[in-house]
């Protein structure tokens, strides 16, 4: 008999496009694919602006991800992968996107998005993506000028939200409210594995601690973890938060408190910075070969 | 730009930082070859510039790959560091 089994770390797919744009009234027509180690993104924009995209889970295959992320970003548009100009690969699984025209690292790409969708007076960004962490240094055209990554632990990244949300069985997407209800803020977990770090939250449960407190224990934690990165390449204003994670705001509310700083709220979705990046260098890209009457 | 390549972990920070700027007027990219452990190499970055980057196979593991430069006792000048003449390559540790 199998067990049906709630899976507290699974986050809703979602898809969005600007209803009231034509896209056929554009003149370049250009696409971003990020696929990242937990969730692949496609973004779609018309001259330059932001027209459709789809946020998707990354699955075992990277060009199936590509390809069922830029899927769901042409539904119900009328659009077809002939129809895009150019098209851009990001994100770690950048270079198995098949039909990607070139592949940029995340890097410049959350960094020209980030410019995009928190203006050009962004000048640090930090990227919280699903199994690594970004703190990046631009200027005013979104260029990259200083940048740090860890990627090599779990800690303060998406997937280790997800393994505690499992853990606690709290949904991924109520741990920030959640970490909140408590009297008092708890001290951090000590720990900055993941692993290491799930031990210690199970202990603490067994000590009769409510799951808020935990909650607000390792969100502490992940704070501190990616505070320390962003000090250790220096905060300049403005700042602004990319990835997932910038949707938790039990973490987010926890760095702007140890750096003193407050992130640039937009309207637009943090998740998509890197794929809207690559869709934008898509069209710069796109230009220069047309000058160069190559396209 | 500069760029840090490397990570952090339990036992510290382990980052290569490239000032790519140093890379822009250098056209002997002598750390290349300077490195016993190919670290380095010559990339085409976002920007269509060719700078200096850190190979992607030894990004994770340069405490390990750099330990033949660094003795305990008595550490002679890195070769990468000593081979940039726009000292543009440092470390973190």
């Amino acid at each position: 008999m199998t067990e049906n089994k709630q899976e507290f770390w699974r986050w809703s797919e979602y898809n969005w496009r600007d209803e009231n744009k034509d896209w056929r009234e554009g003149n370049i027509v250009t696409a971003g694919i990020d696929v990242g180690s937990v969730s692949s993104q496609a973004v779609i924009c018309v001259d330059g602006e932001l027209y459709a995209f789809n946020n998707v889970r990354t699955g075992s295959n990277s060009p199936d991800s590509a390809r069922r992320a830029l899927e769901g970003a042409l539904k119900d548009t009328g659009m077809t992968r002939d129809d895009i100009n150019f098209v851009v690969g990001t994100g770690y699984g950048r270079v198995n996107v098949p039909f990607a025209d070139k592949a940029v690292t995340e890097i410049a790409c959350h960094a020209r998005g980030a410019n995009f969708m928190a203006g050009n007076e962004v000048r640090t960004i930090l990227d919280m993506g699903g199994q690594d962490c970004k703190a990046i240094h631009c200027d005013e055209k979104g260029k990259v000028t200083n940048f740090k990554m860890n990627d090599k632990c779990a800690a303060g990244t998406g997937r280790g939200m997800e393994v505690l949300a499992d853990l606690l069985e709290v949904p991924v997407t109520e741990i920030g409210e959640m970490s909140f209800q408590v009297d008092e803020e708890p001290p951090p977990v000590s720990s900055t594995c993941v692993v290491f770090a799930k031990s210690e939250s199970m202990a603490l449960l067994k000590d009769g601690w409510p799951k808020s407190k935990v909650l607000a224990a390792y969100c502490a934690a992940m704070a501190q973890r990616v505070a320390s990165l962003l000090e250790s390449v220096g905060m300049q204003e403005k700042f602004f938060i990319t990835g997932g994670i910038a949707k938790n705001r039990g973490v987010v509310e926890r760095i702007e408190k140890i750096l003193g700083v407050k992130a640039i709220q937009t309207k637009f979705d943090s998740q998509i910075a890197g794929a809207l990046g690559a869709a934008l260098f898509a069209k710069t890209l796109y230009e220069k070969r047309q000058a160069k009457g190559v396209a | 730009m500069k760029a840090n390549y490397g990570y952090t972990d339990g036992s510290g920070d382990y980052y290569i930082t490239i000032e790519t700027e140093g890379c822009l007027k250098c056209t002997e990219h002598d750390c290349v070859d300077a490195c016993p452990q190919d670290v380095f190499a010559i990339i085409e970055d976002d920007y269509d510039d060719l700078v200096a980057a850190v190979v992607e196979e030894h990004r994770r593991s340069l405490a390990y790959v750099c330990s033949e430069c660094k003795p305990a006792s008595d550490p002679p000048p890195l070769p990468c560091v000593e081979a940039c003449p726009q000292n543009a390559i440092s470390h973190s540790w």
